[in-house]
């Protein structure tokens, strides 16, 4: 028997509105329609000045799913994430909830800052839904887990922002909810307190607790999901393996990131565009580690410019730019002659991983100063396997190098069994 | 893995109305009291502790208010700028009393607006019961109260007052009013916090409704003074109660029981409507 889904968000819709007026107005008419029961009909009718922030989303989580949110900021991901934690109220559409929720949205949320880290243990896990009792028993596991130690009988206004959110973690983390929701919680704290969430995450995962995820940070979604739904002006674009996901929502921000061109004006010459293939001549924008890529630049000119030269930056829409090189450094020279050429340059055994990448071409001529042409976002193309592996049994983030192993000496007195 | 069958708890979200499933409506209010309870004793404890925390001078906040203002009021009376006719007890401990019992009334009707402001934070990132906000305003009313009943107890002793037997009513009677004024705080909170125009106007309101009560002048008997007691719902609650602590023979308590009856209802809907209105409230704060 297939299990249930624990989750299910069935055709959901959400209105909003930033202009204040409106809004404040909206939300005496919403609880006027509230008190006489009239909003029942599935009323999409948008009012002035809104919009949907969540635009018809259905999907379903089973037990055991890890499940990435991702997508722009004002995508859609925090209003979705409020409806599923009850917060507040589709205006279309339905969601179920099969089991306890347990949300780490913000940390330390009602914390008061002028009562000590002890104090503030007991109100916070009484909010989440904790006794006495419970927290009593769990005290010193909070203590040790948010390392506060001493800090523990101070006001939490003399904290840090670190230990700030290491407490309300701490406290958080004594939850055991059916269904976990995470709202960029893992992008704070240093490296240790990273790698405790993290294996929070990856222990309720592995006891079988369905989990969801929003962040911006692909690093932790790869790492902790195993499913990815991007979403895009409040739709749902995508929904899926990891990879796939993250390079479709890398694909998003390189198509938002608009062509940016630079030109000087009354520019000799200048790039009309450039093609991607493959080794066997086929046009491609989606590549495996190790491949050789060809990209074919076409440029025009009104007139002769000699010892052109040909910039070639390799980016990424998270970390910039990866590498450049330029058409001289192989000893490459060229031409152009009106109306125009055609140049082709290959990569050989592409080394990037898993992701989306674009290049950006500049065009000069023979001197340092002799800009003509540069386009940001010329090609993008995507590397889309082998798949990598986070947890350290594999290649990961950007670059894949080339690289081999062999043990030197073995410093034990016997040596029979490490000889190379 | 857990393999016995529990009940799991089901959440399902719709926008229709929650009135138009009254049963899980009502079902969900009484549960949610329920878990309410030591939520509730906790934003209390943490309400009253982180209020004085960074005072030097402490619990003496709680006190000093009301002494200052009926010091003010017999200090007018005895120089004769107003004159209040007789009281049963010095004119000093009368208006104690009244003031004592009104603040009450006005603490708690800020007290739902006031918890729901000042919980802006959790309410709109946690999903707890938001029944424990109210039961915590309650409770901080409640405690103010009793700060100044110690005080009232001393001014007492002082002034060798004796109290009839119908003293024991007296507690029932601040009941009373903080019912009433809860009643009321849960009723504008909606409004209150879509629109600060409520808040703005609140103190002011209740300022002027202060001196339409009879609470530093004994209530009026003949017309037009007695409209006072007629339209002001306070009044006969508030005159009826100081009635109980000194003289043992009140002259409103019809008037005290009707309103006690509404103040019920008036409650019971003021906690459907705070429950109705909160998502759609949060929805609005979070904009």
């Amino acid at each position: 028997m297939a299990e249930a889904p624990v989750v299910e968000v069935e055709q959901v819709s959400k209105k909003f509105c930033r202009r204040l007026r409106y809004s404040l107005w909206y939300g005496l008419t919403d609880l006027a329609a509230e008190l006489t029961a009239r909003n029942g009909k599935d009323d999409l009718q948008l009012r002035q000045a809104e919009f949907l922030a969540v635009d018809d989303v259905s999907f379903e989580l089973r037990p055991g799913e890890c499940i990435g949110l991702i997508g722009h900021n004002g995508a859609g991901k925090s209003t979705l994430l409020k409806m599923l934690n009850g917060l507040i109220r589709p205006d279309r559409g339905r969601i179920t909830m099969r089991g306890r929720v347990g949300a780490l949205i913000e940390l330390g949320a009602g914390f008061s800052p002028v009562l000590t880290g002890r104090e503030n243990i007991y109100i916070n896990g009484a909010v989440l839904g904790f006794s006495k009792q419970e927290i009593d028993a769990k005290f010193d596991e909070i203590v040790d887990f948010a390392e506060l130690y001493d800090a523990i009988d101070a006001p939490v206004q003399t904290y840090s922002s670190g230990m700030y959110v290491r407490l309300g973690f701490a406290v958080a983390a004594q939850l055991n909810p059916d269904i976990l929701l995470i709202d960029e919680i893992l992008a704070v704290g240093d490296v240790a307190f990273r790698m405790k969430c993290f294996q929070y995450i990856l222990d309720l995962k592995s006891g079988g607790k369905t989990i969801v995820v929003v962040s911006h940070n692909m690093i932790d979604i790869n790492r902790v999901c195993d499913r990815i739904v991007v979403m895009d002006g409040g739709k749902k674009i995508f929904d899926g393996n990891v990879s796939k996901g993250i390079a479709t929502y890398e694909d998003l921000l390189l198509k938002r990131g608009d062509l940016n061109e630079q030109r000087v004006p009354d520019a000799a010459a200048w790039i009309e565009r450039i093609e991607l293939f493959d080794s066997q001549g086929r046009r491609r924008n989606d590549f495996t580690t190790g491949e050789d890529l060809i990209a074919e630049v076409t440029m025009s000119t009104v007139k002769q410019v000699s010892n052109s030269r040909l910039i070639v930056h390799v980016m990424t829409p998270t970390l910039g730019i990866l590498g450049s090189f330029a058409s001289p450094h192989n000893g490459f020279s060229f031409d152009i002659e009106p109306p125009g050429v055609v140049v082709r340059f290959r990569i050989r055994n592409m080394p990037l991983l898993i992701g989306s990448y674009s290049l950006r071409l500049s065009l000069y001529g023979p001197e340092i100063s002799d800009f003509l042409h540069t386009i940001t976002n010329a090609s993008s193309f995507k590397i889309i396997a082998p798949s990598v592996d986070t947890f350290g049994y594999g290649v990961c983030h950007s670059i894949g190098f080339d690289h081999s192993w062999e043990i030197v000496r073995c410093l034990a007195d016997h040596q029979t069994k490490c000889a190379p | 893995m857990t393999t016995a069958p529990k009940t799991i708890p089901i959440s399902i979200y719709t926008p229709a109305s929650q009135l138009t499933e009254p049963g899980r409506l009502f079902r969900g209010m009484l549960r949610d009291m329920m878990i309410s309870r030591e939520l509730a004793w906790r934003l209390l404890v943490r309400n009253i502790s982180s209020r004085y925390r960074h005072t030097l001078f402490g619990y003496v906040w709680a006190f000093l208010p009301p002494i200052m203002t009926a010091g003010v009021f017999v200090f007018l009376q005895k120089a004769g700028y107003f004159t209040v006719g007789q009281t049963q007890v010095p004119y000093a401990v009368f208006v104690l009393a009244g003031l004592i019992l009104w603040q009450a009334f006005a603490d708690a009707v800020h007290a739902p607006l006031r918890l729901v402001q000042q919980s802006h934070s959790i309410l709109t990132k946690v999903n707890f019961p938001r029944e424990s906000l109210i039961l915590a305003g309650v409770g901080e009313v409640l405690f103010a109260s009793l700060i100044r009943l110690v005080l009232l107890v001393l001014a007492l002793l002082w002034f060798g007052v004796g109290l009839p037997w119908t003293a024991i009513w007296f507690p029932f009677g601040v009941l009373a009013l903080i019912g009433m004024g809860i009643a009321l705080g849960l009723l504008i909170t909606p409004v209150a916090i879509l629109y600060h125009d409520v808040g703005q106007a609140l103190p002011f309101v209740l300022y002027l409704w202060m001196f339409l009560t009879p609470v530093i002048y004994p209530a009026p008997a003949t017309w037009p003074g007695s409209l006072l007691i007629l339209l002001n719902p306070v009044s006969p609650v508030l005159d009826t109660t100081r009635d109980w602590l000194f003289s043992g023979s009140p002259h409103y308590v019809s008037g005290f029981f009707a309103v006690c009856g509404l103040t019920v209802l008036a409650l019971l809907a003021g906690w459907l409507l705070y429950r109705l209105a909160l998502p759609i409230l949060i929805e609005r704060m979070s904009a």
